[in-house]
């Protein structure tokens, strides 16, 4: 049985990579190392893990399309680089950087612009974390009144799509966002 | 929840930046963390082995996590040693392996233990030594299977039906495990009957009876009483038909169940009466017939399905397929050996029953089995020589088979022992993960009730709030922005259906009806609840009627007498049991707390659908609620 076994490049490279210091890389490293003594996270583990979060609903879809964001290079599999590199944009990026990271997500074909089907597909797998029992019931066109909120206030020239300077712009202009994205900045 | 999950929460916290764009309000503020983020070590008793090597000793295997450069993110400088978090026991064995270079494998350890332990590492099981590697292969194997026979047990047998199943899922369960529903297992007994039944009729068919009047010759019953046994065999096989029939629609798997073995015994079982019947009634066919029936003594291989020691039996003889080919590979071979020996030993002898070496096979093997019915004997000497060690070598190789296929049927027998016990214990175990389960989602509706009332008085937290470890806080935060996001939120059960049954019982205020026909316009999704919008609007109505502000129990009152709907008992226990509400959080903002949960700075009143309860259940809930638990205050909010 043959088992795949990642490590990762030197500790000296990856804080030069990122925004975290030796002493955060060493305790990110090590509990990821924990959990997945063969370096690499697939699709599968992934799925689990996030699920755990989520006890109510099914957060398999949600977790796919986050999976494949942090995937960066769609090898099927995470590996504590791409972990880290995109724990570093999230927590200690700029502003730009942390939407365009949203903005990736969103894209799922990776095409450079967000369509309704793909919103439609990420706010539905959302929507599916929360699980059946809520309040106000949810309705089966909730996401889709959703995704048309949305679109409403990104799609600047209401061509369908969002591309990501106007996605930058109209996150730029909410203040609620901007508010918002300083929240995280201290998880690690 | 799993303590390694925590290692993953921060990632999931940061992924949470995802939703930022979509989400419909603010996220709430994340929990201030007051511990140290410093650590990193994590002290457990465990670790706190210390051991000490050369570096050239590790150096010896680079590809291993102690060899290569991975182990510098466990370096801890303040006391300037590698500290690991892992099992110092274990860790003797895999230091050895630097040492000698040879890894063994701890027989009292458990063998999946082991193996984490050696991934963790980066060692790979292969180069385990030759001394301990035949232990660890059979204990992986051993693991192995169990774990193979676990999850089948899970999957297969006692788990409750899927929700959305087909009536051919559900028939096929019905087939499969005939105590899940009580038809199944009338149709399992039946049919168990019908088998006997048929196997009997076949054997008591060829008892001499009786012989009819004017004859002397004794008649066999099958051929006295033709009509009756006639009219037995069809019946069984209608019944063996249908029940084939059935599982054949039921199967998910057509090809494969055709293929299985229990479904050839059914054809078989069946096949020589309906050849039987289409067969035309000449001589030389029916000979061929009169064969075919034989072929109904294979009905007494269905009771495998109800015997699971037949089955058993039947895995046994499978897995030592084997070991009863060499038997039967040696037994030839003597067999030959010794018939051709005894054919030229008696060849001389006058009158000698050894007339050719496939006769003298007949002899051999009633010899070599120690049964000797001695219508076969040697008259030479050399004959009588070669005779008995013929004999003598017979219970040699019978008996050394023997005792393997022993073995494997008694670990069989365990194994399968060990499953119904499993079965019999599933129950219990998912009882207790569902109860688990239900805790963390608990939790998480107790934390929001608990932040309702600790958002009102500072006060009042201390009493109501519980202790929390700084992870449930960050989870639950992070729930919550999940909430905000989607501007739906979490419920229980409970409430949902209530939810729905509320929506059902009809709420009629008076400006409802105004409201409702604006709403009724949109009629979006069927769901459980139809009347969402006239609901929608009493609630609307409700929170825009009863004031925000602290209220006593004069507002309550007030808002009932809009309410027709709610049945009178409630509304004088609802009154009774304030008192106690009040009582037991010793807060009188608690009756206003019932009414609106207070929105997040950043909504405004004038907010479509504040996240509040609405009162009316709120506080139909509340009553029932308190007349569930009486030392506690629960408030599920909506």
């Amino acid at each position: 049985m043959t088992m795949v076994c990642h490590r990762p490049e030197g500790l000296d490279q990856l804080e030069a990579l990122t925004n975290f210091n030796k002493r955060e890389l060493q305790v990110l490293y090590r509990g990821f190392k924990n959990e997945c003594p063969s370096g690499v996270v697939n699709e599968e583990t992934f799925k689990q893990i996030y699920s755990q979060f989520f006890p109510h609903g099914d957060a398999s879809t949600y977790a796919h399309y986050l999976f494949n964001a942090f995937d960066t290079a769609q090898s099927g599999s995470i590996k504590f680089e791409d972990f880290v590199t995109a724990l570093s944009t999230l927590l200690r990026g700029s502003i730009t950087e942390k939407l365009q990271w949203t903005f990736n997500l969103y894209d799922i074909n990776r095409d450079g612009y967000i369509n309704k089907e793909e919103m439609t597909d990420i706010v539905r797998a959302i929507y599916d974390m929360m699980g059946k029992y809520t309040y106000p019931v949810l309705k089966n066109d909730a996401p889709k009144q959703h995704v048309d909120a949305f679109f409403q206030k990104m799609d600047k020239n209401r061509d369908g799509v969002v591309t990501l300077d106007e996605f930058i712009l109209s996150c730029q202009e909410d203040e609620n966002i901007m508010r918002s994205l300083q929240l995280f900045e201290n998880v690690i | 929840m799993a303590a390694g999950v925590a290692t993953w929460l921060p990632f999931a916290r940061a992924a949470a930046v995802g939703w930022l764009p979509l989400a419909k309000k603010t996220m709430p503020k994340p929990p201030v963390d007051n511990s140290s983020r410093s650590d990193e070590i994590l002290y457990v008793n465990v670790s706190g082995v210390r051991f000490q090597t050369w570096k050239n000793t590790l150096d010896r295997y680079p590809d291993t996590l102690l060899g290569s450069s991975e182990k510098e993110f466990f370096y801890n400088e303040d006391t300037q040693e590698y500290f690991f978090d892992r099992d110092p026991e274990m860790f003797r064995h895999i230091l050895n392996f630097y040492r000698t270079g040879k890894l063994h494998y701890p027989r009292h350890e458990c063998i999946q233990a082991f193996d984490e332990e050696l991934a963790f590492y980066g060692i790979v099981p292969e180069i385990i030594g030759d001394c301990c590697m035949e232990e660890y292969r059979d204990r992986k194997k051993e693991n192995q299977e169990r774990l193979a026979e676990d999850t089948e047990a899970n999957e297969a047998m006692d788990a409750p039906l899927p929700p959305h199943s087909t009536p051919r899922e559900r028939l096929w369960r019905a087939f499969e495990n005939p105590h899940t529903s009580t038809m199944a297992l009338v149709f399992y007994y039946v049919t168990g009957f019908f088998i006997a039944v048929s196997v009997i009729a076949n054997v008591v068919e060829t008892v001499p009876c009786r012989p009819l009047k004017g004859s002397v010759k004794d008649l066999p019953c099958g051929e006295k009483y033709q009509l009756a046994f006639f009219c037995m065999d069809t019946a069984c096989v209608l019944i063996f038909t249908f029940e084939y029939l059935m599982r054949l629609f039921a199967a998910p798997s057509r090809c494969k169940f055709m293929r299985s073995v229990m479904s050839v015994i059914d054809v078989v079982a069946i096949m020589p009466y309906y050849i039987g019947l289409v067969m035309p009634e000449n001589e030389d066919v029916s000979g061929a017939f009169v064969t075919l029936r034989v072929f109904r003594v294979f009905r007494i291989f269905k009771f495998s399905r109800h015997s699971q020691g037949l089955r058993i039996l039947g895995y046994t003889l499978k897995s030592c397929a084997s070991e009863l080919g060499f038997l039967l590979f040696s037994l030839t071979m003597a067999i030959i050996i010794f018939a051709t020996v005894m054919f030229y030993a008696e060849k001389g002898t006058k009158g000698s029953t050894f007339t050719s070496i496939p006769a003298s096979f007949w002899y051999t093997i009633v010899t070599m089995t120690t049964l000797g019915y001695g219508d076969m004997v040697p008259n030479t000497i050399a004959g009588k020589i070669f005779g008995s060690i013929c004999s003598l070598s017979g219970v040699l190789v019978i008996a050394l088979p023997v005792p393997v296929i022993v073995s494997n049927f008694s670990r069989i027998y365990h194994q399968n022992q060990r499953a119904d016990k499993m079965r019999a214990q599933q129950k219990v175990r998912l009882a207790r993960i569902r109860m688990a389960k239900k805790g963390t989602t608990n939790a998480f509706l107790q934390y929001k009730e608990d932040r309702a009332l600790g958002d009102r008085d500072s006060d009042s937290t201390a009493l109501c709030v519980k202790n929390r470890s700084a992870f449930e806080h960050q989870h639950h935060h992070l729930l919550h922005c999940l909430e905000k996001t989607t501007n739906h939120e979490f419920t229980d059960e409970m409430t949902y259906s209530e939810l729905c049954m509320t929506e059902s019982v009809g709420f009629r205020t008076s400006r409802s009806t105004s409201l409702s026909s604006q709403q009724g316009a949109q009629n979006n999704s069927t769901g459980c609840c139809p009347r969402r919008a006239r609901r929608r609007a009493a609630m609307r109505l409700a929170n825009s009627t009863v004031s925000v502000s602290r209220g006593s129990v004069q507002e309550l009152d007030t808002l009932h007498m809009k309410i027709t709907a709610i049945p009178p008992q409630t509304r004088s226990s609802l009154n009774a049991q304030l008192e106690d509400l009040k009582l037991n959080c010793g807060e009188q903002d608690f009756s206003a707390a019932i009414i609106s949960i207070p929105t997040p700075p950043a909504n405004t009143p004038e907010e479509s659908l504040p996240p509040s309860p609405a009162p009316i259940p709120g506080i139909l809930r509340n009553t029932r609620a308190t007349a569930y638990t009486h030392d506690k205050i629960k408030v599920s909010s909506l």
